[in-house]
């Protein structure tokens, strides 16, 4: 599983391009959803977090696209799958990596986010960043799990949003949700709840792709 | 394939006339309600969307495990089957309720916690549906909706829980959450149940009709790659 993950990373850390591509993608959405709102109104502030997670969500789910996509070019994934390895292990470590990508993405978009919306950058990286990595977590769960899902179909890059983000909505939505209270002051107790749901969406599509992916992959 | 020739020799003619039992109560017998008026006469139909709804994605939720475990096609049917009549009748739930909604809450649609939840659960069955008829093998795409089909139910809970605590921390747009609920009349009440009843029998038709239909399909593949 570590010869998978260390595999993931080395090819990401030689080529940069799934990095690459989340972060402009990421960007763009930033910027793209800024037009939305009128610069000077009181909306904007409000609708901060929604973008952010916008951006995460929507550079994420392209990046896992490829993650899954470079496994099929070269016969890659039958070759892991002939590996003596567990079939739930290939599924931890792909969604590790995607989940380290994406964390990696988010160090400097965090910052990007906080420019474009004139946000006090220490205490809005300290507080978003619990809620942004476990977001991240279930989001790289659910997310490669699909992937490996609409790798099997025809017109794969649709697939993989809509069978990934009706799943994700109470991730989407705890995800704003804590963000918002966070940012306009709240403690981090008061978004205890939606930590927890969280925590509970990690922990339930850990476990559901580490026990479905056999399924998954099977010829 | 148990003695299908009773049920279905009983089923049909029981639907005919329970549905037009329920049409007579529903249009004409039932007191029209004193606050909402004539409107109130489509949550009968409204409510009865909703069992065979929940009902249908229960067994699509039951039938993809045991896909999973037992491998047999009858399962994949039944999920198949279920999913489709699921997504028919959850989109007749939300139509009648949204012209139910525009006259009494005065908007065709609220982000209220069960309304969000009915719309998630659609978009999560409508890609079940689309799962299936896109993947590369009918086989796999067979196993593949299994899965999802699996993973809808065991993300219900967490929507649930979600679209609940994203409500109460907003404003409701709509205070008034009383309509509708309240069946004063005796006769409301057995209107209710008796087209309940009738769209029930309708899911459990069609779902028998549906799975015929599977199976025959089925069966002239099997004859088709026998021939070629």
């Amino acid at each position: 599983m570590l010869a998978i993950l260390l595999k993931d990373l080395r090819i990401e850390l030689r080529t940069k391009e799934t990095l690459a591509a989340l972060l402009l993608l990421g960007l763009l959405i930033l910027v793209v959803l800024s037009f939305a709102f009128d610069p000077m109104s009181p909306l904007r502030e409000a609708a901060a977090p929604g973008v952010l997670w916008v951006a995460v969500v929507f550079a994420g789910t392209l990046g896992m696209n490829r993650s899954l996509l470079r496994e099929r070019d070269n016969d890659c994934l039958q070759g892991l799958l002939l590996a003596p390895v567990d079939r739930g292990a290939i599924f931890l470590a792909k969604a590790l990596a995607n989940f380290l990508f994406m964390a990696a993405a988010q160090v400097v978009l965090v910052p990007l986010f906080v420019f474009f919306f004139n946000l006090p950058l220490v205490t809005t990286v300290t507080r978003l960043a619990p809620v942004v990595l476990l977001g991240l977590l279930g989001f790289a769960a659910v997310g490669t799990m699909f992937a490996a899902v609409s790798l099997r179909t025809r017109a794969r890059e649709v697939m993989l949003p809509l069978l990934m983000l009706p799943l994700a909505a109470p991730l989407i939505i705890a995800g704003i949700q804590a963000s918002t209270a966070l940012l306009a002051g709240a403690p981090l107790a008061a978004v205890a709840h939606w930590l927890n749901l969280l925590a509970a969406f990690d922990a339930v599509f850990l476990v559901v792709g580490w026990l479905a992916f056999e399924y998954v992959v099977e010829e | 394939m148990r003695s299908p020739d009773l049920t279905d020799r009983i089923l049909p003619p029981a639907v005919i006339a329970i549905m037009l039992a329920a049409l007579y109560l529903v249009f004409v017998r039932v007191p029209t309600d004193a606050f909402q008026g004539p409107v109130q006469r489509i949550f009968y139909v409204h409510m009865a969307m909703w069992l065979s709804t929940f009902t249908a994605f229960a067994i699509v939720g039951v039938a993809s495990l045991l896909y999973l475990v037992k491998r047999t096609p009858h399962w994949d049917h039944l999920g198949r089957a279920a999913a489709e009549l699921g997504l028919l009748f959850c989109t007749l739930g939300l139509a009648t309720g949204s012209i139910w909604a525009k006259p009494i809450w005065n908007t065709w649609w609220t982000w209220d916690p069960r309304l969000t939840l009915t719309l998630i659960l659609w978009m999560i069955y409508a890609a079940y549906l689309l799962l299936r008829s896109l993947a590369n093998e009918p086989q796999q795409g067979a196993t593949l909706a299994a899965i999802l089909g699996v993973s809808g139910v065991v993300d219900l809970y967490l929507i649930n829980r979600a679209v609940y605590w994203w409500r109460s921390i907003h404003p409701a747009v709509i205070v008034d959450r009383q309509g509708g609920t309240g069946l004063a009349d005796p006769l409301m009440r057995a209107t209710l149940i008796v087209t309940m009843l009738a769209f029930f029998l309708v899911f459990l038709w069609l779902l028998r009709l549906r799975l015929r239909a599977a199976r025959l399909q089925d069966a002239v593949d099997d004859l088709r790659a026998e021939l070629a």
